[in-house]
């Protein structure tokens, strides 16, 4: 048939015998057909899937916030639990081969000596002292989230031997244990905070979006005075006028608040450039036109349009709130013994003697870092799929 | 441009009053103020001439009356001048301030300045070679530098030139130095000082202006026009510098807005770790003793730093993009 077309002579008569389908052209393939009945939410979540790095700091997060949940039966010690045996002991690392022979993990027991020149506590590993750890085991008692009293732990300390991952703190305390009740106080600083910030961000941002005029005026002025102040002096300043007598958990509170009470401008303005080009849009006409209250225009219409634009920039502003803690406590402004955070931990790290001399006391930093790169990965991977038809 | 600037100044007078009204109420914050404090000590001391000092202070800060009043002769003072006493110190608070103000701003200029310098390169180098393992190299080293917390940097760069380069960095210049005239001697100590906060500090900032750099230039590098250069045949690296470079360089003045807090907040802890004379150890010194008039009118000093700053940068942007010049000054005339 080619060859007749080519050569532009007469075409043979032919007539298809198949029945005629209108749609041929039309049809999708099995997999088109998924891609177009999927929800804006599924095509989000394959987006985010193609991120590796975002879904991996996604994944590392979720264990992070769980251990939280669990962080007494994770600790070898309990949080408070001081040895004054231990004082500075250097960490202890976890071996698995004893003179050439498997014995399952093991640390070697320290032997303890002062040097009277320097008069600085010397722990040195004594290969003769194997101290197995024990897993699902017994130890220091706690209170399960302070309520249920119980002794269990995932792992604990040979009997009567230590167990110092990340060593001890001058009083003691095993850093590690101490390392993973910080995370359950800096992780939740970020979440509350944020939740502070989404919620006037939103509300601000929409008021201001929606209405115009000299609302528009003085939120926009608000914005620009709150931006104009460096964060962390603002922070410090209203963390020094928290009252002295406030309970820590109080001043806890009092953090969060103050966290999240100036952080809500980079998102009013993105909610309110969003609004502004979405209230010209038909179907927030024919709302308002149906009768639709502002409120139910602003939460109902137009927010569900851009939650995954918020979504991902509250994630993106999560690390700032959880540093700011952490600078905070470290200048101790912030939280205070006994509410232990990765702020306060590091606050024992203040001068260059600790890092000369006992470094691993700055190891609460791994911590720090982890969650705030992971929280970035994250908000990039989330920002990339908000938007899933580019 | 002449209607541009008017309308940028008038557009800073409410936040100014904005920024006031904030320091204000800090002011007012703690609970009892200071005065009390020195009331109580006066009187276990029994002395009956400090107790008078005390009722000028009292009527010269209007302490009696009502917060209004209180905040209107606060501000008249301001305008004229006078930022109050600070009575941790007991000297002018403006004399105070005066000497750490201004070499936070020689270390946050000197920053803002590392900054560029470290992220034009990079930025460049991402965009063009983008998802190479440079681009992921160099990325990772800007996040890390994002995430990792300043104070605890400024403590192991402090540890690190002291065991490698034996000599003790804290501080700005040598102490020899401290009391005396500026020379080149000292100019040169200040330098050998300054690296370590400006390096320390930057770090921050870094990671964020090299990703806007690399987002602007790629988005460019996908313009027609760049095929079209590449299409007449123009060299690659004049295709890249000639117009798509320029376009893309608008962040680098643009962002001394959302930098310089950045940059700020982080001289202020970085300088207390390194107990440099900046802003910083005064400011939290006068915080631990709530010296509010210092305390607050340092953060004013330091919000309107920024201010000033947003407001050069806003300029210099007009200066070179005749699109944001014309587009406000018709769209406010």
């Amino acid at each position: 048939m080619t060859a007749a077309a080519r050569g532009g002579g007469r075409r043979p008569h032919v007539v298809d015998d198949r029945p005629w389908d209108p749609d041929a052209v039309e049809r999708l393939t099995p997999e088109q057909e998924r891609f177009y009945l999927a929800s804006q939410w599924t095509l989000m979540w394959w987006k985010f899937r193609r991120h590796r790095l975002a879904v991996w700091s996604g994944a590392l997060l979720a264990l992070a916030f769980g251990s939280i949940l669990i962080c007494e039966i994770l600790a070898p010690y309990n949080l408070h639990t001081r040895d004054t045996d231990f004082i500075y002991a250097p960490p202890q690392a976890v071996r698995l081969f004893h003179e050439g022979e498997f014995v399952g993990p093991f640390v070697y027991g320290f032997d303890y000596a002062l040097d009277m020149t320097t008069l600085r506590r010397v722990y040195t590993p004594n290969a003769g002292k194997v101290q197995p750890v024990r897993f699902f085991c017994l130890g220091d008692g706690y209170e399960f989230w302070g309520v249920l009293e119980m002794r269990f732990h995932l792992v604990c300390p040979a009997e009567g031997g230590t167990l110092f991952l990340l060593g001890a703190d001058r009083l003691g305390r095993d850093m590690f244990s101490r390392t993973l009740y910080g995370a359950r106080i800096s992780l939740t600083v970020g979440l509350i905070g944020i939740a502070i910030s989404f919620l006037l961000g939103v509300v601000l941002g929409g008021l201001s979006g929606y209405y115009g005029g000299w609302v528009d005026g003085a939120v926009q002025r608000a914005i620009e005075t709150i931006r104009s102040f460096p964060e962390l002096p603002l922070w410090m300043a209203l963390s020094a006028a928290l009252p002295v007598t406030w309970s820590p958990v109080l001043v806890y509170f009092g953090i969060t608040v103050i966290l999240g009470l100036f952080d809500w401008t980079g998102l009013a303005r993105a909610v309110r450039s969003k609004l502004l080009a979405l209230r010209e849009e038909d179907f927030a006409t024919a709302a308002v036109l149906m009768g639709a209250k502002p409120r139910r225009v602003i939460f109902r219409h137009l927010l569900p349009s851009f939650t995954s634009h918020l979504i991902a920039s509250a994630t993106l502003s999560i690390p700032g709130m959880i540093l700011g803690e952490t600078a905070l406590s470290f200048l101790g402004l912030g939280l205070r013994p006994p509410i232990t955070s990765w702020g306060v931990l590091l606050n024992e790290a203040q001068n260059i003697n600790v890092v000369a001399l006992y470094p691993w006391l700055m190891l609460p930093v791994a911590p720090v870092i982890v969650v705030v790169l992971a929280f970035n990965f994250l908000g990039d991977g989330l920002r990339d799929a908000a938007d899933p038809y580019s | 441009m002449i209607a541009y600037i008017a309308h940028r100044l008038t557009i800073m007078a409410p936040t100014l009053v904005g920024i006031s009204l904030v320091t204000f109420v800090i002011i007012q914050l703690p609970p009892g103020d200071f005065l009390s404090t020195m009331i109580a000590e006066c009187e276990a001391r029994g002395e009956s001439s400090c107790m008078d000092d005390l009722e000028t202070f009292r009527r010269d800060f209007g302490l009696d009356e009502p917060l209004w009043r209180q905040y209107v002769i606060w501000v008249t003072d301001l305008l004229r001048g006078d930022m109050g006493v600070s009575f941790e110190y007991n000297k002018p608070v403006e004399e105070v301030i005066g000497p750490s103000l201004w070499l936070t701003v020689i270390v946050s200029g000197a920053t803002i300045v590392f900054t560029w310098v470290v992220a034009f390169p990079i930025g460049v180098y991402s965009a063009t070679h983008q998802y190479s393992w440079g681009d992921h190299g160099l990325t990772l080293i800007g996040f890390l530098g994002l995430a990792t917390p300043n104070f605890l940097l400024a403590l192991v760069m402090l540890f690190a030139a002291n065991v490698w380069f034996g000599t003790s960095i804290g501080g700005l210049m040598d102490p020899e130095y401290i009391d005396a005239d500026w020379s080149w001697a000292k100019f040169v100590s200040v330098l050998e000082h300054l690296w370590i906060p400006v390096v320390v500090i930057g770090t921050s900032g870094t990671a964020g202006l090299i990703r806007r750099l690399r987002a602007n230039l790629l988005d460019e590098l996908q313009k027609q026009y760049v095929v079209t250069a590449r299409a007449k045949g123009l060299p690659p690296g004049r295709a890249l510098v000639k117009y798509p470079l320029r376009m893309a360089l608008n962040p680098f003045i643009a962002d001394i807005g959302n930098l310089l807090p950045q940059v700020i907040s982080g001289a202020v802890i970085v300088s207390v770790v390194l107990s440099l004379p900046t802003t910083g150890p005064v400011l939290l010194r006068a915080l631990q003793t709530q010296d509010m008039f210092l305390a607050g009118s340092f953060l004013m000093c330091l919000a309107l730093l920024t201010v000033v700053g947003v407001l050069i940068s806003d300029l210099l942007l007009a200066v070179l993009d005749p699109r944001i010049r014309l587009g406000a000054g018709a769209g406010h005339r």
